[in-house]
């Protein structure tokens, strides 16, 4: 099982090593939307370091929801998607080892990022570890409950929109939390709340989203 | 043994076929024939299990294998019409991923000895490979999957020069001598000795 | 026994049509009930004069929102469970008047608050962003079964998404509890005794009724519309 889950994360990113463009259009998306809004909206510094939580955490969710849509349509057009939903290992396994994949190359990368960005933003550097952390609880989430519906949207047609409607309601509370415990700890109240209920959910989606997953992708494959 | 019983398939509005029923025993090889869009490679997908037929069931020493899920998946060999290789790796990183998902540990050996008998470029990455070579890429996986007593092979014969069709044929034979079940589908005949033929 | 005689589309399709009528007239006749208590014989409110009489739409619209949702899940689960064809139907022909009372309970919503909380819309109350969750939930149902194809991995796919949505449901209800923001804290409960006018309950108990009738009446003659469709 665990062989399994390791071929699958070694297949990934030996991909994504080799299609680097790929990997580099989430975080280039991620870095071009954080830094448009300064420049419409204006440079003034207080308003600046009040968007800044939410803005780098839409970006982020933005840059996900695009980044989702190449989780399994490779895999689905190639054939290799059939060959993991007939694996010897529980399809569940499988589906959490691409989830973290895509996380490693779509997700961390722009845990490291963030703090260079929120420079822009004059956001106070005692937040950086805030904004870090929260992202880090977050991102991961954000590809296990994507994954849901990549794995539902695959070849349908209006993929790509349809998949940001499947996964928004899902995304929103992730959102809520994670700009929210940016915003708390800058009102001085620590947010620790939001980080903890930030935790609870990557535990439950952990738990509950590669079962989910496993069930769309073998209603996808029929 | 592999058990299909009174199925029913419905495709896009269309019965394809209904109450097929037919069991294939260890060392028989059983060869599904009929023309383009008959359901030849919707059959082979329902007894592989990644089909849900409209009506009847397929069963795995008895039991369901809607219930065996991986159980069953362990047994069983498919190739389909897609080659299952990623066109970024090569051809043996391509043949050592399927191995580990199937539950197989060939050696490093084994895996380039697989590849070199069906005269695929073992560090080519598969995009450079010609449509010949990546489907026998993706039937080498047959050197090194002895273990699986069950091979689904959809049309494993298309698009192959002489030598990989007879490779093929030889160990399609040696499968079944082994005390392993084929099934195949193809248009025409393959030359095989086929224990039994069904017509859709 | 009865039940598995039910499940076949043809013979259902019948009984759809009885349940229809029932329905409508229930709805038609709990409704006017429900708006005369509501409108007439209700007290006038203490603190929100005559504005607050909008909750016995309100409150039942958003009753109904998430017991539809549950409901249609239901559906949604037996469906992929025992491969049914008539469970799928059943909560493709919930989900658009779930969706609409969703909508109802929002909209009335907005129009209660503008004069009571002085404002439309707060982004940060917990109960309006679930009950927004929930339209959009809704909405990925349709989107996503009406750019399936085929019909039967349609329903399973929506399906899916709607029981890994029905989590939003319990957040909807208990939000109030949870997050002390905006909203109200609940004023029906099962347990303890309500805190408002036994008049304001009854109508809006009746208005809820008046609701599930027509829903039942709605969902009854979509089923029908969609068993038309698949037969042919």
């Amino acid at each position: 099982m665990l062989a399994a889950a390791r071929i699958v994360v070694w297949r990934e990113l030996l991909v994504a090593m080799r299609r680097r463009s790929d990997v580099a259009t989430a975080l280039l998306f991620f870095v071009i939307v954080t830094s448009l809004f300064p420049l419409g909206i204006g440079a003034e510094p207080n308003k600046l370091r009040a968007i800044a939580p939410g803005v780098i955490w839409v970006a982020a969710l933005l840059s996900s929801m695009l980044s989702l849509g190449r989780l399994f349509a490779a895999d689905h057009a190639d054939g290799t998607l059939e060959q993991m939903v007939l694996g010897a290992a529980p399809l569940g396994v499988t589906a959490a080892a691409k989830a973290f994949a895509h996380w490693l190359v779509s997700g961390l990368p722009l845990v490291a990022i963030a703090p260079l960005l929120a420079l822009q933003y004059d956001l106070d550097a005692g937040l950086y570890g805030v904004l870090a952390l929260s992202l880090l609880l977050g991102t991961p989430v954000l590809s296990l409950v994507g994954g849901i519906g990549a794995a539902l949207t695959l070849g349908v047609r209006g993929g790509g929109v349809l998949l940001a409607l499947l996964v928004l309601p899902l995304y929103v509370p992730v959102l809520v939390m994670g700009a929210g415990a940016v915003e708390m700890a800058s009102a001085g109240l620590g947010g620790q709340g939001q980080l903890l209920i930030l935790g609870a959910m990557l535990i439950v989606a952990v738990a509950f989203a590669p079962w989910a997953t496993a069930a769309a992708l073998r209603i996808s494959s029929e | 043994m592999l058990e299909a019983r009174d199925l029913e398939c419905e495709r896009g509005g269309k019965v394809l076929f209904r109450h097929l029923g037919f069991a294939l025993s260890p060392g028989e090889t059983l060869r599904i024939a009929g023309a383009n869009g008959s359901g030849k490679t919707s059959l082979l997908r329902i007894l592989c299990g990644l089909l849900t037929p409209s009506a009847g069931e397929v069963l795995w020493n008895g039991a369901r294998i809607q219930s065996l899920k991986e159980e069953y998946a362990r047994h069983v060999l498919y190739v389909g019409h897609a080659p299952a290789v990623k066109d970024e790796l090569t051809g043996a990183e391509n043949l050592r991923a399927a191995c580990v998902l199937a539950g197989l540990s060939p050696s490093a050996e084994q895996t380039r000895d697989a590849l070199a008998r069906f005269g695929v470029p073992v560090d080519k990455p598969v995009r450079q490979l010609s449509q010949g070579q990546r489907r026998r890429a993706a039937l080498a996986r047959l050197s090194v999957s002895w273990k699986a007593p069950v091979w689904l092979l959809d049309e494993p014969f298309t698009a192959l020069d002489a030598a990989a069709a007879d490779l093929t044929r030889t160990l399609l034979g040696e499968h079944a001598q082994r005390g392993g079940s084929v099934a195949y589908s193809t248009h025409q005949d393959a030359g095989l000795r086929d224990s039994r033929v069904i017509e859709l | 026994m009865r039940w598995f005689w039910y499940a076949s589309p043809q013979t259902f399709y019948p009984l759809a049509g009885k349940l229809a009528v029932a329905g409508g007239l229930a709805a038609a006749v709990l409704a006017v009930v429900g708006l005369y208590v509501g409108l007439l014989v209700a007290p006038t409110d203490a603190q929100q004069g005559e504005a607050y009489r909008i909750i016995f739409i309100h409150v039942p619209a958003a009753w109904m929102s998430m017991f539809i949702y549950v409901v249609m899940a239901f559906w949604a689960g037996l469906g992929l469970a025992f491969n049914t064809r008539l469970s799928g139907m059943m909560a493709s022909a919930l989900a658009p008047t779930g969706a609409l009372f969703t909508f109802i309970a929002l909209w009335t919503g907005a129009l209660w608050g503008r004069p009571t909380w002085g404002t439309y819309w707060v982004w940060g109350d917990a109960r309006l962003m679930s009950e927004l969750i929930l339209l959009f939930l809704y909405f990925g149902f349709m989107a996503l079964h009406a750019s399936i194809e085929d019909p039967r991995r349609a329903d399973r796919a929506a399906a899916l998404l709607a029981l890994v949505g029905v989590v939003n449901i319990p957040i909807i209800y208990y939000s109030v509890k949870w997050w002390n923001t905006l909203h109200q804290g609940a004023s029906v409960s099962m347990t303890a005794a309500p805190k408002m006018a036994a008049t304001m309950l009854v109508g809006m108990l009746v208005m809820a009724l008046a609701f599930w009738a027509y829903s039942i009446a709605a969902a009854m003659l979509r089923v029908r519309s969609l068993i038309r469709e698949r037969a042919a």
